[in-house]
This record gives structure tokens, C-alpha cells and sequence, in this order.
């Protein structure tokens, strides 16, 4: 017999469970340097590939020459389309349906495209290569303003298809065009919108930014010509995606590859595609038998890895004359770039742009989004949100405050007025979304009473009179806004990526002595599964946090799963391991019936183990059942104690929150000061308070980024106008403001254990809340929308030009 | 033509040899053999990235930081002297320097981040020939004076009149710049420099050096310099004129904005918000300066 255990709430605490603000497990070797990130890897005989990148926009390719180049000691190979049109690789299918030159063959479509791929025995070498390559170009007009993209007369961008009238999503209209993508009811909308009586109608602009992770992009190929083996080593954000994409559109069989994502040091959408650099490192090391090493460097990241965003979306919102919504229309223009290589569930070539109706309940919507080809580089990713989610909750944020102004009413109070109420979650929107869980008034209600938003806004009709006396050139703004996403991608129902369903995994084998690994489909880019993941596992297994090892990213043997990005690490991942560790205590709770000599049903769980009903001192720890499991189990039952879950999630998850940015803004210098800034989120059950609070603090800092920064800007004839950190706005402590942090805990209905997904709800609320915040400060100028990023001059220009 | 081309920006440097003297005598004697696309490296926090994006790329280094005698910062009563490998971070934190001339640590506090400045000279600062520089319109507004020492000797030249834009400068090829020369300001005398940045780690969208004195109820010796708002620093004679006795703020202000001449358009905004920043700071700068001058 056991001895008397400690109390439940004890025993709870020592196993660091769900709930618990258990130190990130990562930290250790992080914060020593200690990390093994992809460059770290350096395999025998190891050469290295650079790349050749097109200077211009749009141009044909009359000739290479490599001959200079491969003179250089040390440079082994050039490789340029020809070379990998004989192996078929010139080409490669992207993840939204398109394909994309690997390598520039008859002409270039973007600055920064890779044209010619120089291997060498070193980097140095092959960056003399690189500088050595002479390719002789016939520039063409070049397509920039996503607007004229469809104009008649229009340059042809993609020759490869500008006689197919149909595309991977339907009809194009024109050569430029990718896809015209619908939603909601049309006729309902138009009809909506004419009996409303108050139409505001806007263009909100999302400019183009990039996630810009401290790591780059890159890869180390390697093919093992005698057993026929080929492993990548990458920063793969969906690592056994990649597995059967490379299988697909190569010899391997998919048993032959091996992809494996080591440490990765951020990846916010930017490390979901497939990239030219991998390819060409796998193409090389096929041919040669020695493995290529391909790591981008930082200005090759911002030009030619996946961008996001670059959505303008016309809206038109309708109302009542005292504040209640009726409808919604919106017309995007989606500026794809030079290849369709978005990272959106295939069925879904705008994202989950259509959650747009936000936080509010209204009757009637409707979306449309033109995707077209400019000469830019490719992308449109998830950055640090689920697919084009942070689009849609900007639009809905502005909108909403647009029409505020217009009738006159606090924006505050017309979201209160307008948000699905409690009681009708689960809710369907007009769009046809299943929102899970919320509690939007008691978020707001909370949010406005910490900043006292009464006080504020009393502050800010002083301020305004101060400064029409001339005693101030600083304008108070209030931000308020309000978020749901839609996190969890996704029901295998509607979601999947080139035919893969967006399910994961996890499997969890007990080792005899009460520890455990736990191995899953995903793979954390900073995220800390090791920690939250072993914690979820604690409380439903019992066993501490610490004695379980959990482990991601190597195909060979994880379980398969889609990866992490669109915050469904936790809404899909955490719910199989939730699952799995289910079935472990369920075989646990067979065992310890065995070994206590009663039925199964007479045995309850009690946080660490099962103890007969009525009588708590006939007890099993999960401890002694492990150990059991390999020595004594119930007759014709297995030995050993191992689970595995695949998850096909019924729902999304919709976690939402109140941001509230207080900022001052500076006419004269354009400067916008942050005063303060409240983050309330609720992602449903709270697993590991820290770690939320961790990636509230970075989303917010990179919402800060993009809303006061952030762009890749284009000039008229298609140069990137700022392509390195000195351009490109990545705050540091001192540009980043205090941040309070809040919560309410609304779980999910259908999760196991009722969480949502953090990680990205900061971005995706926060831009809206400086975008706001800004906004208002100027409104009193009589701007009505100034776009982002609300760098100096862009505020200092707004304020100039609405006093005009 | 389509606009400018773009070549490929490496992050990986040519190859170069690389030397380091122990002596300026050691250091000019090799720049007297051999000046061709040979560069002197002092905190190498301007030449290093430049060699990484191959904007520049140096056939030989010659490393200063092996040089003591460089590093030396004297305060005299009519004459400050700064070796040209002080650092930035031994600008800011020299008791007597502050004293004597608080303008430099002021100024100097604003480059970059702390890792830079730890590295960075402000001898390199001044000699990199950027207009982006923060020092170069300091050392003008003070009316520094460069030593410029080559194998055969020693020579000086104006601030005033060093730059040449486009990082050309007076300097010759086999020239090492050893000391600054700055004229003691006067006790009392007030300054300021105002700088507005993007972000730390930013060069200036504009920044304004401002020098006087309080003359009877006006001002006198006054100085106004500017950062980045030209291709060259720009020392505002004519905005300081305005400022001279009993002075219009406002005008010398305006006059420093016009006397910018910023790009058309660049990442920091078009040239208009440039000059409007000007006069913006340099009102807050003159402001600043008056305040503090005793
Ligand atoms: C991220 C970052 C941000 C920065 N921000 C700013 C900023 O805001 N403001 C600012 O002013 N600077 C900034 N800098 C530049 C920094 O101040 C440099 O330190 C300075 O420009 C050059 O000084 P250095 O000692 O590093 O010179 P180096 O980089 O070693 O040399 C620069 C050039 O000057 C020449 N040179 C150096 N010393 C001498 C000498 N004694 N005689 C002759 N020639 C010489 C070199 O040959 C080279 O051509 C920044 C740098 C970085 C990396």
C-alpha cells in the first residue's frame, strides 16, 4: 500500500501542470548560446550555393555567363535554369496552386529573383562567384501598382500562362489575374447597404511588410548516394509538408526523405513556403552526393522570401442612424506579387478573410478578392496570424471606427452595441463561421475600466482645446479595438493543404520509471511547446512536467502533422496530445484495477494516479502504473504504455481580446508617443500564464513594428526601396512601450481541454489599436482614415493635408 | 532606362590583406608605399558593412587600433584635442570633456546603440566622409580643425571645409587623420543637439547642432550645424547670422530648412518633411541652447 499522499492542491503544483507559470524548459540553452539552429549544422565536405538575384523588376534574360564565375577558386558549379530544366526542377508547384520559376529562365519578374545558383567550397568563394556571374538583361515596363495590374494593355507578366483563362481557383479575367475569390451574400448585402441609413465607404490599405525572423531562411541538403537517402536539414515551419511536396515532385520515394527543422529562431509565416534556395540545394546534392549548405542572408530574406499582406480593401459599411449595423461589403485588391505562393488552405486563396464581419453581429456580408501579379516578389503569408486574418480584423477595426465618427458615437460604445452577445455562442456569422465561445462586453467593460476610458476622452476634449489655442502641437489618441480570430487550422472537412488534412498529431510512450516522451506534428519557432505541451500532458497524465521530454520536427520520428503556424499549435497539436494522454489513463486506469484488485469502474482519477471510489488510501501513482505497464499487466492485455492521437479538430477556435493604445501624436515632427497600451486577450484556458504573456509581449512589439514602420516599398520602376534593418523597422526596448497585460478565460466549447491559441491575437489586435489610436489623435484635423505605417512623415503629411 | 540597378548586396566581403602598425609613423610609411584601395580601420563600424554589401572593397586594411597614442583626449583652456581613436563611448563619458564642451557627448551619445559607440571612433565618425554622420556638422557648428598626418608631415583642414559629398573629403589617399582640434567655447555658452531618428540604430531623418553664447540681452558666437538633410553636413552660416544679437529664432530656423537640401523621396520621407523637420528641430535646438546658456 502507498503511503498517505500529500494533498491534491501539493500534488497538483508539483506537477506543473496547466495553469501553472512554469519556466520556458528552451530558455536554458538559448540564453547560452547553446541553440543548434540550421546554419549551426556542418556536415563533411559541406560546399556552400549563393545566388544570383535579378536587379530589375521585370526584364528578359538574353544570356549568362558563368565562365568568370567558375574560374574562381573555389567555386565548384553555376547552375541556372538549364541545368535544372534537364531534371525537370526549373519550375516548382506552390502551396497556393501556381508554380514558380526555381530559377529565372527567358525573364525575370522581380527584383531579388534568383537567376543562377553558385556552389562553392566556401561562402566566401561563392559570393566572389556570385559577383562574377555576367547576365545580360532587355528591361521591360515593369507592373507595380497592383491597381493597374488588370488595366487593358497591361504588360503580360507570366507568359508561362497568360492564355489560361482558368487558374488553380477558378475563372482569370485577364493575364494578370490570379483569382477572383467570393463570399457572403451579394444580393442580401447591396440590398442591406441601400436600406441602410448611413453608408460609410473607405479604402484600407495593409502595405506590404515582411516577418523578418532574427533567422533566415535556409537549408542544408544532403543525399546519401549508397542508401539512396536524402536528408534536409531546414527552417521548415511545416516539416513533413515538405517531406511529401519533395516527394511528389522528385524520384525519392517519401520513406527516402528525412526533413528535419532543428532549433528555428522565428519563422511568423515567413518559414512556411518552399523556397528556390531549397530546391537547389536538394537538386545539387542529388546530382553530386555531397550535401550544399543554402542560408539566406538579411536583405535576400526581406526582398525574395515570402512577404505578407498587401491587401486593399475597399469597404462599405452600413448602419442605423443610432448605431446598429447592417451590413458589410468589401472589395479587395490582393497584390500577389510575380507568383502565387500565398500559404492559405488550398480551398482558401484568400485566407480566412471572410471572419471579417469581426466581433459583430451582422446580418449581412459580403467579400470579394482580386488577387493579381505585379512585378514583386512572391508571398502573401500568415505573418504572426492565421490566414489573412489580420487583414480582415484591421478592415472591420477601422471600418467600425470610420462609421463611429460619422454618426457621432463614441467607437467604444458602438462596438458594445453591435458585439454577438454572450448568449448567442456558439454563433454562426453571416459568413458562415461557427464562433466557439466569447464573452465580448465583459472584455470591453474590463478593458475600459483599466485605462479609465471615461477620464481619457475627457483628457482629450482639453487637449483638443489646448491645441486649437495653439498651446500644444500634440494631439491625444484613444485606440480602442476589439479582435476575434480564427485560429486552429483546421477541420479536415474544409481545410487542407494540397490535399493533406490540417489534422496533427501527437504520440506519447510512458517509460518504466514514470517519465515520458511525447512527439508531435508541429514544431515550435519560439513558441515553447517543450514546456506547454509537457504540461498539458501533466495534468492529464500525472506525471510532472519535467519528466516529460517532448519533442518535434524530424520526420523520421515525429508523427505526421502540418506544422505550426496560423496559432494551431495548441487548438490542434495540444488537443491530440490531450487526447492521447486520455488514452493513456485509460489503459493507466485498467492497470492500477489490476493491481488494486477492483473493477475499473470502481476507480476515480486523483490528480497523479486512480484511487478506489470511497476509499482514497487504495491507491495507484501514474508511477507505479508505468512501472507495471512493462511487468505486470492485466491478462491478455499488451505490455507497455504508449498512445498516439490524430486530431481532426470539429471547429476553429476564436480567441479574442480588447486592446486599448493611449498615444500622443506630434503634427509637427509626425512622432506618435505611446503612453500606454492594454491588452486584455482571452484565449480560453490558460496554460501557461508566462508563456501568454511572453507572446502577448512579442506580438505586441511586432504589431507596434507594423503599425509605426513596417513596410517593403517599391519605387516606380520595381526597386526595393529599403532592404536592410537600417530601412526596416524592428523596434528595440527603447522604441517599445510598457505593456499591461489582462485576460478573462472564456474555454472553448469543443477543445478537449477548452484553449484557443495565443501566440498571434497580440498582431492581430494590436495593429488595429495603434492604427486607431493614431486615427483618432488626427480626426480632430479632420482625417478620416490615414493609412499605415504611421511613420514620421506619413502622420506629419496626414496632419498637413487635412488642414489644407 | 528603368531607374537605378540594384546589384546584388552580398553580406560576405572580398577578399583583403590586412596590417596592423604600432605606430602613426608605421601607419603612414605604409600608406606611403602602397595607398591604392588601401583603408584604414578604426572602430570599423562604417567600413565593415560597407565591405559586407561590397560598396567598398578595400585591397588592404591598416588597423589603427594598435595605435595608443590616437586615443588620447586633452582639454586644454583655449584647446580641446581628440585623438582620432577615441571612442564614442569615451566622448560621451570624459569628465573634463563634458565641462569643457558638453555639445560632443551630447551629440555623440545620439549615434547608433551603445555596441556601436563602444567600437566606433570619433575619429572614423568624422573621417568617414557620410553625411550621415553625426559628427561631421558638429565638428562644423564647433569650427574643428582635422590633423591629417602622411609621411610627410602634418597638415590641417577645416571642418568646414572637409566634405566634398558622396564620401569624398579633403583628405588625400596616404593621409591617416590623427587628432580634431576644437576651439574651447566659451564658459558659459549653451548648445544642444536635436536629433529625430526612425528608431534606435538609425541614422538622423534630420538633426540640428546649435552653439551660442548670451551677449548682453541677444547672442553671439553662434553656430548652427546639420545632420543628413544634404550630401554633405551642412553648416547654416546664414541661419546663424539670423540668430546673432538680438535674433529671430523663428527665422534662423526657417533659413537652416532652406538652407537643406535633402533626396526628393527616400525611406525617411520626401525631401519637404525633411526641411519642415529641420526647422521643427532646430526651434527646439536654438531653444535648448539658450536655455542653457548662461
Ligand atoms: C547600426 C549602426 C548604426 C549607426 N548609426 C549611426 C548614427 O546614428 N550616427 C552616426 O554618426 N554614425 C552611426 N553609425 C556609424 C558609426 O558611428 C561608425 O562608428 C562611424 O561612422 C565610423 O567610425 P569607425 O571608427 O567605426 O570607423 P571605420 O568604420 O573603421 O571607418 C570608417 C571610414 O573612415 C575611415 N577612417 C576611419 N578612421 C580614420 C582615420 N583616423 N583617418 C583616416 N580615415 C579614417 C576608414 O578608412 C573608413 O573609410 C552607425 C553604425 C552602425 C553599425
Amino acid at each position: 500500500m502507498s503511503e498517505a499522499p500529500a494533498p491534491a492542491a501539493e500534488r497538483r503544483k508539483g506537477l506543473q501542470g496547466i495553469g501553472a507559470s512554469r519556466k520556458r524548459v528552451e530558455d536554458a540553452r538559448f540564453i547560452q548560446g547553446k541553440g543548434r539552429y540550421v546554419d549551426d549544422i556542418k556536415l563533411p565536405g559541406m560546399l556552400f550555393g549563393d545566388f544570383v538575384r535579378s536587379p530589375y523588376a521585370h526584364a528578359k534574360i538574353k544570356s549568362i555567363d558563368i565562365s568568370a564565375a567558375t574560374a574562381i577558386e573555389g567555386v565548384v558549379t553555376v547552375i541556372t535554369a538549364k541545368e535544372l530544366a534537364a531534371h525537370s526542377l526549373d519550375w516548382m508547384p506552390t502551396l497556393a496552386g501556381d508554380k514558380q520559376a526555381v530559377l529565372a529562365g527567358d525573364k525575370v519578374l522581380f527584383q531579388g529573383q534568383e537567376v543562377a545558383f553558385v556552389v562553392a567550397a566556401d561562402r566566401y568563394a561563392a559570393a566572389d562567384g556570385v559577383a562574377a556571374v555576367k547576365v545580360e538583361y532587355e528591361d521591360l515596363p515593369p507592373v507595380i501598382d497592383p491597381f493597374k495590374a488588370m488595366d487593358e494593355g497591361a504588360p503580360v507578366l507570366r507568359e508561362d500562362i497568360k492564355d489560361q483563362t482558368e487558374g488553380a481557383h477558378g475563372k482569370r479575367d485577364h493575364h494578370n489575374h490570379i483569382f477572383n475569390w467570393q463570399f457572403g451574400d451579394s444580393d442580401a448585402t447591396e440590398k442591406a447597404l441601400a436600406d441602410s441609413e448611413i453608408v460609410v465607404e473607405e479604402m484600407i490599405s495593409y502595405q506590404r511588410v515582411h516577418p523578418c525572423p532574427l533567422e533566415t531562411c535556409g537549408c542544408v541538403a544532403s543525399y546519401d548516394k549508397v542508401n539512396g537517402k536524402m536528408t534536409v536539414y531546414g527552417t521548415f515551419q511545416a516539416p513533413h509538408a515538405v517531406r511529401t511536396v519533395a516527394s511528389l515532385i522528385s524520384p525519392l520515394a517519401e520513406h527516402d526523405i528525412r526533413i528535419v527543422s532543428p532549433d528555428i529562431g522565428g519563422g511568423f509565416g515567413n518559414k512556411v513556403g518552399v523556397y528556390p534556395g531549397y530546391i537547389c540545394a536538394i537538386a545539387v546534392t542529388f546530382l553530386t552526393g555531397i550535401p550544399v549548405k543554402w542560408i539566406e542572408d538579411r536583405t535576400e530574406n526581406l526582398m525574395a522570401t515570402a512577404f505578407a499582406r498587401d491587401y486593399h480593401m475597399k469597404g462599405r459599411i452600413g448602419a442605423t442612424k443610432d448605431g446598429r449595423i447592417t451590413s458589410l461589403a468589401c472589395h479587395t485588391i490582393a497584390d500577389h506579387g510575380a507568383f502565387d505562393a500565398c500559404a492559405d488552405p488550398t480551398k482558401w486563396p484568400a485566407g480566412f478573410f471572410n471572419i471579417c464581419t469581426g466581433s459583430y453581429d451582422i446580418p449581412a456580408a459580403h467579400v470579394s478578392v482580386d488577387g493579381v501579379y505585379t512585378n514583386k516578389a512572391p508571398g502573401g503569408v500568415a505573418y504572426r496570424c492565421s490566414f489573412r486574418v489580420t487583414e480582415a480584423s484591421y478592415f472591420i477595426e477601422r471600418m467600425v471606427d470610420i462609421l463611429a465618427r460619422r454618426l457621432d458615437m463614441d467607437p467604444a460604445e458602438l462596438r458594445r452595441k453591435n458585439f454577438i452577445k454572450k448568449e448567442q455562442f456558439p454563433y454562426t456569422s453571416a459568413m458562415g463561421w461557427e464562433y466557439d465561445s466569447g464573452d465580448y462586453h465583459t472584455a470591453l467593460d474590463k478593458a475600459l475600466d483599466a485605462v479609465g476610458y471615461a477620464k481619457l476622452r475627457e483628457e482629450q476634449k482639453e487637449n483638443r482645446a489646448a491645441f486649437d489655442r495653439g498651446e500644444t502641437r500634440s494631439l491625444l489618441g484613444v485606440g480602442v479595438a476589439f479582435f476575434t480570430e480564427i485560429v486552429g487550422a483546421g477541420p479536415i472537412k474544409n481545410c487542407d493543404i494540397l490535399g493533406l488534412g490540417m489534422f496533427d498529431s501527437c504520440e506519447i510512450r510512458i517509460h518504466p520509471t514514470g517519465s515520458a516522451i511525447a512527439r508531435l506534428g508541429t514544431i515550435s519557432q519560439g513558441q515553447g511547446h517543450s514546456t506547454t505541451f509537457a504540461q498539458i500532458l501533466a495534468t492529464e497524465i500525472g506525471l510532472p512536467a519535467s519528466s516529460i521530454t517532448v519533442e518535434e520536427g524530424d520526420t523520421d520520428t515525429a508523427p505526421y502533422g502540418l506544422g505550426t503556424y496560423g496559432s494551431r499549435s495548441t487548438p490542434v497539436a495540444g488537443a491530440a496530445a490531450a487526447m492521447a494522454g486520455r488514452k493513456i489513463r485509460a489503459k493507466a486506469q485498467m492497470i492500477a484495477a489490476h493491481l488494486l484488485e477492483v473493477h475499473d469502474d470502481d476507480l476515480e482519477w486523483d490528480v497523479d494516479g486512480f484511487v478506489v471510489k470511497g476509499d482514497s488510501s487504495k491507491r495507484k501513482t501514474m508511477a507505479e502504473i508505468a512501472f507495471a505497464a512493462y511487468n505486470n499487466v492485466p491478462p491478455n492485455m499488451e505490455p507497455g504504455l504508449e498512445a498516439v492521437s490524430y486530431y481532426d479538430p470539429p471547429n476553429m477556435t476564436y480567441p479574442f481580446g480588447a486592446y486599448i493604445c493611449v498615444a500622443d501624436v506630434n503634427v509637427d515632427t509626425g512622432v506618435t508617443t505611446v503612453r500606454r497600451f492594454y491588452a486584455l486577450d482571452d484565449c480560453g484556458t490558460r496554460i501557461n500564464p508566462m508563456v501568454i504573456e511572453g507572446q502577448v509581449h512579442g506580438g505586441l512589439t511586432e504589431s507596434l513594428a507594423i503599425a509605426m514602420g513596417q513596410e517593403i516599398a517599391y519605387d516606380a520602376d520595381g526597386n526595393v526601396t529599403g532592404g536592410s534593418l537600417i530601412d526596416y523597422y524592428l523596434p528595440t526596448a527603447v522604441e517599445t512601450p510598457a505593456w499591461e497585460t489582462d485576460y478573462t478565460e472564456t474555454p472553448s466549447n469543443h477543445h478537449p481541454i477548452g484553449a484557443k491559441g495565443v501566440g498571434e491575437s497580440p498582431n492581430v489586435g494590436g495593429v488595429s489599436a495603434f492604427s486607431n489610436a493614431v486615427n483618432d489623435a488626427l480626426a480632430h484635423l479632420g482625417v478620416v482614415h490615414a493609412q499605415m505605417p504611421h511613420d514620421h512623415w506619413r502622420v506629419w503629411q496626414a496632419a498637413r493635408q487635412a488642414k489644407k | 532606362m528603368l531607374g537605378r540597378i540594384r546589384e546584388r548586396e552580398n553580406m560576405i566581403p572580398g577578399k583583403f590583406a590586412y596590417a596592423k602598425p604600432s605606430s602613426v609613423a608605421e601607419a603612414t610609411a605604409m600608406l606611403k608605399e602602397d595607398a591604392d584601395e588601401v583603408y584604414v580601420l578604426a572602430g570599423g563600424q562604417s567600413i565593415i558593412s560597407m565591405m559586407k554589401l561590397r560598396q567598398s572593397a578595400p585591397r588592404r586594411l591598416i588597423d589603427l587600433n594598435g595605435i595608443d597614442e590616437l586615443r588620447a583626449i586633452e582639454v586644454g583652456a583655449d584647446e580641446i584635442s581628440i585623438g582620432a581613436m577615441a571612442t564614442q563611448h569615451q566622448v560621451i563619458n570624459d569628465a573634463k570633456l563634458a565641462e569643457a564642451c558638453p555639445l560632443l557627448a551630447e551629440a555623440a551619445a545620439q549615434i547608433a546603440d551603445p555596441q556601436v559607440r563602444y567600437r566606433g571612433t570619433i575619429g572614423g565618425n568624422a573621417a568617414n566622409g557620410d553625411q550621415a554622420n553625426d559628427m561631421p556638422a558638429v565638428m562644423q557648428a564647433l569650427d574643428a580643425e582635422y590633423v591629417l598626418a602622411s609621411a610627410d608631415g602634418e597638415r590641417s583642414v577645416k571642418a568646414r571645409d572637409f566634405y566634398e559629398g558622396g564620401l569624398e573629403t579633403e583628405r588625400a589617399e596616404n593621409e591617416i587623420l590623427v587628432r580634431i582640434k576644437i576651439p574651447r567655447p566659451a564658459a558659459g555658452h549653451g548648445w544642444a543637439y536635436v536629433k529625430q531618428k526612425r528608431k534606435t540604430g538609425d541614422y538622423a531623418t534630420a538633426a540640428v547642432a546649435v552653439l551660442l553664447r548670451k551677449d548682453g540681452g541677444g547672442f553671439a558666437d553662434v553656430a548652427l550645424g546639420l545632420t543628413n538633410v544634404a550630401d554633405v553636413p551642412v553648416c547654416a552660416t546664414e541661419a546663424a547670422e539670423l540668430l546673432k544679437g538680438p535674433g529671430d529664432a523663428e527665422a534662423a530656423a526657417a533659413k537652416a530648412a532652406e538652407l537643406a537640401d535633402p533626396p526628393e523621396m527616400d525611406p525617411r520621407g520626401p525631401a519637404e518633411f525633411r526641411r519642415h523637420l529641420v526647422a521643427v528641430l532646430a526651434k527646439e535646438a536654438i531653444a535648448a541652447a539658450a536655455a542653457r546658456a548662461k
